[in-house]
C-alpha cells in the first residue's frame, strides 16, 4: 500500500535533522496561523499563487530562492565545520552517510533551487518591462513553470525528513547513482526533484525565447534591446538546447533504477562514460545560463550609475552570442582525466580558453563604461566592482584548469571547488544581489536600505576571499573535494580559516535579512514615486513603481538604444507621463490549474520515490486531467476597461505632481 | 619617527602572507618528485604568469577608473554619450587573443607531451620501465604486480628513476588514481583499461589517493607509495612474498572486493595469472560480476553503499542461488 515507505524512513535518531524539522514545523505553523488570523488565505490564492503576472511570479521565484539560500548555506557551514574538525584521524561530527548527503544537497540546492530561480525570477521581473510588453508570450505556462519548479523544491525538502537524499555528488555520476550502489531512495528524490523542476525550466526557456522574439514593442529591433534582455535571450536559447539533454539523461538513469535496464551500469554493456558526457553536455551550458543574465545585470547597473552609455554595445552583444555558442563545445573539460586522447583533450582545452576572449572583452567594456562617467557608489555598483575583480581571478583559475596537462593534477581537488565558487559567488550571486537591489523599487515601489546593502557586500566579498583562498592553497597540498575527513593534520589551520570565511559570509546573509526588515520598516522614507529612482536608461523605468499589472498604459515606441534616457533628455530631464485617450487593455486571466498541476506533480513524484504505484498513477492522471481542463478552457483572457486604466494612471500622476 | 598607519598595515599583511610562500616549499604540486610533476608545475606557473598580463591591469583599472570617475569628482572629464572607440575595441580584442593564442599553442604541445597514456622513454640515468596494475575497490586500492606475481592493498612500491606504467581500472564505481607528488591522475572505471605513466626521481614515501568521490569510504581510500633504490624495491617484493595470503580469482578476489572502510595494508604472495584482465572481463559480455559479488558477500554488490540495501540484497542473492 505504501511501497517502501514506513515509519522507519523518518530519521528520529539524527538530532540535527530532528531539530531542523521541528524548526520548520514551528515556522510553518506560524505562517499558517498568521494567514488564518489575518484572513489572508484568499488574498494569497487570488493575488499570488494563481497569478500569471510575470512581476509577481518573479517575486515568488526570488522568495523561494532566498529561503533555499538559507537552507543551502546551512549545508555549507555544516560542511566547513566538519572539515575544520575532522583532521588527523578525527571523525568530526558528521558520519559519511550524513556528510555525503549534505554536499550533494548543497550543490543541488544552490544551483537548481537558488541560482536558477534567482536568474529566472529576475528575467520574469525585468524582461517584459524592458521590451515594452504587457506580459510574457504564454502567461499560463509561466505560472505552470513556477509550480513545477516549486514541486522540485518541495520534494528536496521532504527528503530531509522522510527518507534520505542522494549521497552521490550533485551530478549523481553513474554507476554510483545506479541501483546497485545506491539502493536507497536518495537518488530517487534527486531524480524526481530535478526531472519535474527541469521540465518547468524548459518551459520557461521556450516562454522567454518566444517573448523576446515576438513581443518586443514598436521600434525595438534586436540591436536596440537592453543588454539584460540580450543576455536573457541567450540564456533561454541555452535552456532550450541543453535542458532536454538533462531530462533525457535522468530518464535513462530512471530506467536503469526502476526497470533494471543497463544504460549506465558497470555490466551488461552499460557505459558510465556516456553518463558523464551527457550530464556535462547539459551541465556546462547550465553555468552559462546562470552567468549570462548576471553579465546583463552588471551592464545595466554600470551604465546607469556611471550615467553614461554602455561602452561597445555591439561588441557586448557579439561577445554574448560567442559565449553562447562556445559553451556547447567545451563540456569535456570537466573530465580530461577520463583518459581521452591528447588531440581530443587539446581541442576541448583550447575551445575553453577561447571563451576567455569574449569574456575578457566584456570586462574591458565595463571598465570603459566607467571611464569618463560619473560613477555613484551605490550598493549595486559595489557588487559590480567586486564582481569584476573576483570574476577576473576566477576566470584566470578557470583557464589554468582548462590546460589539460595542468588539469591532470588540479582535477577533483579543492582547486576546482575554489574556482567555481570564485565565479559563481563572484559572478552569479553578486550579480543577482546587485539585480535585486537595482530592480527592487520597480517590484515594490520603495528602495532597499543602502547602509545594510553595503554591509552585506563587504561581508560577502571579505568572507568569500577568507573562505576560498585557503582552498586554492590546500589543493596544492593534494586536498581533494568531497572528503569527509583527512589524515594530514597540517591542513587543519587552512580549514579553520575557511570556516571563518563561511561565518563572515553568514554575516553577509544576515545583513541582507536585516536590510529587508529595515527597508520594509522605512518604506515611506525610501518610497519611489516617479518610477525612475536611479535616473534609468531603459523602458522598465518609464512606468510607475510598482509597475501596474498591465505594465504600460500605451505600449512605448523606441528609436534607439537607451531610448528612455533620450526621451528624458528631450523632455528637460523629466520622464514623460502617459496621456489620454486610453484604450481597453487585453490581459490574461489568473489560473488555478498551475498550482494544482504543481500539487499533483509533487504527489506523483513522492509516490514514485517510494514506489507507491497506485498513488503515482493517481497523481499522474490528476496532473493530466487538470492540464486537459486547462487546454479546453476558453475564458482565459479579459479586457481592462479604458476608464480603469485612466484611473490608475491618474493616481500615479497625482502622486508624481504632489511630490514635485 | 612617525610611521604611516597604511604602511604598517601593509607590513602586517606581508608578514601574514609569508606562511603562504613558505607553504609553497612543502606543497605537493609546487615541490614535485618526478619529471611529469615538474613539467606540470612549470606549466601551471607559466600559465599563471602569462595571465597576469591581463589580470593585473584589469584590477588596477577597475580601482583606478572607479575612483577617478566617482560622481563627486568634478575635475574628471564626463562624456555621457561616448560609447565607442575603434582603437580601444581593437586593443581589448587583440590582447586577450594574443595571450590565448600563446596558451593554445602551449595547450596543444603539453596535451601531447604530458599525455598520461604516453610511455616515458627512459634516459641514460633511468631503468627499464615496469608495469603495475591498480584496481579501485570499495574502498581501497588493489595493486597487482604482473611481473613479480604479487599483489598488495593500499601500499605500492617501485624503484626510483624507473618509469612506471600504471594500468588503472575499477572493480566498483568510478575513482581516480593520483599520487600528487608525481603528477597526473587518471580515472579508474569498471571494465575500462586506463593507464598513466609516472616516474619518481627521489626516494621517499608519497601519499596517494582516489580523488573521485566513490561513496561512504572515499575519504580513507588512500595509500602510500614507497619509492627507494632497486635493492629497496626487491627487498619489499621479498617481504610481500613472505605473506601466506593468496589472491585467487574469483573467490578470494570477490571476498576482498566486498565493501570495507579504512582498509589495512595487505600483501598477497600468490595471485591468479592475469588477474587484472579477469577483473576487466568480469564486466564484459553479460559479465558475471554481479553474481559473484552477491555470492561472496551474501548481499547486493553495493551492499555496503546504501542504508537500506536489504530488499535489494535479497533479490540479488536469490539470483545467485539459481
Amino acid at each position: 500500500m505504501l511501497g517502501k515507505l514506513s515509519l522507519e524512513a523518518i530519521p528520529y535518531h539524527e538530532p540535527i535533522i530532528m531539530v531542523v524539522a521541528i524548526a520548520i514545523a514551528i515556522g510553518g505553523a506560524f505562517v499558517v496561523g498568521a494567514l488564518t488570523y489575518f484572513k489572508k488565505w484568499k488574498w494569497l490564492w487570488t493575488e499570488w499563487l494563481t497569478s500569471v503576472d510575470h512581476k509577481k511570479l518573479g517575486i515568488m521565484y526570488f522568495i523561494v530562492a532566498l529561503v533555499m539560500l538559507i537552507r543551502g548555506f546551512a549545508d555549507a557551514i555544516m560542511m566547513r565545520t566538519q572539515l575544520a574538525m575532522a583532521a588527523g584521524g578525527a571523525e568530526g561530527y558528521l558520519p559519511p552517510h550524513h556528510y555525503d548527503q549534505i554536499f550533494t544537497a548543497h550543490g543541488v540546492i544552490m544551483i537548481f533551487f537558488v541560482a536558477m530561480p534567482m536568474v529566472i525570477g529576475l528575467m520574469n521581473l525585468v524582461v517584459p518591462l524592458q521590451i515594452g510588453a504587457r506580459d510574457v508570450a504564454f502567461p499560463f505556462m509561466n505560472n505552470l513553470s513556477f509550480w513545477l519548479f516549486a514541486a522540485g523544491v518541495i520534494l528536496v525538502n521532504i527528503s530531509l525528513v522522510v527518507g534520505e537524499f542522494a549521497q552521490t555528488g550533485w551530478l549523481a555520476y553513474a554507476p554510483l547513482s545506479g541501483i546497485d550502489y545506491s539502493p536507497g531512495v536518495g537518488v530517487d528524490y534527486w531524480i524526481w526533484a530535478l526531472q519535474i523542476s527541469g521540465i518547468g525550466t524548459t518551459l520557461t526557456g521556450i516562454n522567454f525565447f518566444v517573448t523576446i522574439l515576438k513581443m518586443r514593442t514598436k521600434g525595438m529591433t534586436l540591436f536596440r534591446m537592453p543588454i539584460f534582455t540580450w543576455t536573457s535571450l541567450c540564456a533561454n536559447i541555452l535552456i532550450i538546447a541543453s535542458f532536454p539533454i538533462l531530462t533525457a539523461t535522468i530518464a535513462l538513469l530512471t530506467l536503469d533504477r526502476y526497470l533494471g535496464m543497463h544504460f549506465f551500469t558497470n555490466d551488461f554493456g552499460g557505459n558510465m562514460m556516456m553518463y558523464v558526457n551527457l550530464i556535462w553536455a547539459w551541465g556546462h551550458p547550465e553555468v552559462y545560463i546562470l552567468i549570462l543574465p548576471a553579465f546583463g545585470v552588471f551592464s545595466e547597473v554600470i551604465a546607469t550609475f556611471a550615467r553614461k552609455r554602455l561602452f561597445g554595445y555591439g561588441t557586448m552583444v557579439w561577445a554574448t552570442v560567442a559565449i553562447t555558442f562556445l559553451s556547447f563545445i567545451v563540456w569535456l573539460h570537466h573530465f580530461f582525466t577520463m583518459g581521452a586522447g591528447a588531440n581530443v583533450n587539446a581541442f576541448f582545452g583550447i575551445a575553453t580558453m577561447i571563451i576567455a576572449i569574449p569574456t575578457g572583452v566584456k570586462i574591458f567594456n565595463w571598465l570603459f563604461t566607467m571611464y569618463r562617467g560619473r560613477l555613484e557608489f551605490t550598493s549595486p555598483v559595489l557588487w559590480t566592482l567586486g564582481f569584476i575583480i573576483t570574476f577576473t581571478l576566477g576566470g584566470m583559475t578557470g583557464v589554468m584548469l582548462a590546460l589539460p596537462a595542468a588539469n591532470f593534477v588540479l582535477h577533483n581537488s579543492l582547486f576546482v571547488i575554489a574556482h567555481f565558487h570564485n565565479v559563481i559567488i563572484g559572478g552569479v550571486v553578486f550579480g543577482m544581489l546587485a539585480g535585486l537591489t537595482f530592480w527592487f523599487p520597480k517590484a515594490f515601489g520603495f528602495k532597499l536600505d543602502e547602509k545594510w546593502g553595503k554591509r552585506s557586500f563587504w561581508c560577502w566579498i571579505i568572507g568569500f576571499y577568507v573562505a576560498f583562498m585557503p582552498l586554492y592553497v590546500l589543493s596544492f597540498f593534494g586536498a581533494v573535494r568531497r572528503m569527509q575527513s583527512y589524515e594530514n593534520g597540517d591542513w587543519q589551520s587552512w580549514m579553520i580559516i575557511a570556516w571563518v570565511g563561511a561565518v563572515i559570509i553568514l554575516c553577509g546573509i544576515a545583513c541582507t535579512v536585516i536590510q529587508f526588515i529595515v527597508s520594509i520598516r522605512d518604506r515611506k522614507k525610501n518610497q519611489d514615486v516617479t518610477g525612475d529612482p536611479w535616473d534609468g536608461r531603459t523602458l522598465e523605468w518609464s512606468t510607475s513603481s510598482p509597475a501596474p499589472f498591465y505594465n504600460f498604459a500605451h505600449l512605448p515606441e523606441v528609436n534607439d538604444i537607451d531610448d528612455f534616457w533620450d526621451q528624458k533628455q528631450r523632455n528637460g530631464g523629466k520622464a514623460p507621463l502617459s496621456k489620454p485617450p486610453y484604450q481597453d487593455i487585453h490581459m490574461p486571466k489568473d489560473t488555478w490549474e498551475g498550482p494544482l498541476i504543481g500539487l499533483f506533480a509533487t504527489i506523483a513524484g513522492f509516490a514514485l520515490v517510494w514506489h507507491i504505484w497506485w498513488l503515482a498513477i493517481v497523481g499522474g492522471v490528476a496532473t493530466f486531467a487538470v492540464f486537459m481542463a486547462r487546454v479546453f478552457r476558453e475564458d482565459v483572457d479579459y479586457y481592462v476597461p479604458a476608464a480603469e486604466v485612466e484611473r490608475i494612471e491618474r493616481e500615479h500622476q497625482q502622486r508624481v505632481e504632489m511630490q514635485a | 619617527m612617525r610611521r604611516n598607519p597604511t604602511l604598517r598595515m601593509l607590513g602586517v599583511l606581508l608578514l601574514l602572507s609569508l606562511p603562504l610562500l613558505l607553504a609553497g616549499c612543502s606543497s605537493a604540486l609546487l615541490d614535485p618528485k618526478g619529471q611529469i610533476g615538474e613539467e606540470q608545475r612549470t606549466l601551471i606557473l607559466t600559465a599563471f604568469g602569462l595571465m597576469q598580463i591581463v589580470v593585473v591591469p584589469v584590477i588596477v583599472m577597475t580601482l583606478l577608473f572607479a575612483w577617478r570617475y566617482r560622481r563627486s569628482n568634478r575635475d574628471a572629464t564626463y562624456a555621457p554619450d561616448w560609447a565607442h572607440s575603434n582603437k580601444i575595441e581593437a586593443v581589448v580584442w587583440f590582447i586577450p587573443m594574443v595571450i590565448i593564442a600563446f596558451l593554445a599553442v602551449l595547450t596543444w604541445y603539453t596535451s601531447h607531451s604530458l599525455d598520461p597514456h604516453k610511455s616515458i622513454v627512459p634516459n641514460e640515468d633511468q631503468q627499464e620501465p615496469m608495469e603495475i596494475q591498480a584496481v579501485s575497490l570499495d574502498w581501497k586500492w588493489l595493486f597487482i604486480y604482473p611481473e613479480q606475481g604479487i599483489a598488495t592493498v593500499n601500499e605500492v612500491a617501485f624503484p626510483e628513476d624507473t618509469p612506471v606504467r600504471f594500468r588503472v581500472s575499477s572493480g566498483s564505481v568510478m575513482n581516480a588514481f593520483f599520487i600528487p607528488r608525481l603528477g597526473s591522475q587518471i580515472y579508474a572505471m569498471a571494465g575500462m583499461d586506463n593507464d598513466v605513466h609516472l616516474v619518481a626521481d627521489e626516494p621517499g614515501v608519497y601519499d596517494g589517493r582516489s580523488t573521485n568521490y566513490s561513496g561512504a569510504g572515499f575519504s580513507e581510500m588512500t595509500f602510500k607509495a614507497h619509492v627507494g633504490t632497486q635493492e629497496d624495491f626487491e627487498a619489499w617484493v621479498d617481504k610481500v612474498r613472505e605473506s601466506s595470503d593468496s589472491l585467487n580469482f574469483p573467490e578470494e578476489y570477490y571476498a576482498l572486493a566486498a565493501p570495507s572502510r579504512d582498509n589495512e595494508i595487505q600483501y598477497f604472495s600468490e595471485v591468479s595469472p592475469s588477474l587484472y584482465e579477469k577483473i576487466l572481463q568480469s564486466f564484459h559480455a553479460g559479465g558475471n560480476h554481479a553474481e559473484h559479488m552477491a555470492a561472496v558477500t551474501g548481499d547486493g554488490h553495493g551492499g555496503g553503499h546504501g542504508s537500506d540495501s536489504e530488499s535489494h540484497g535479497e533479490s540479488m542473492s536469490a539470483e545467485a542461488a539459481e
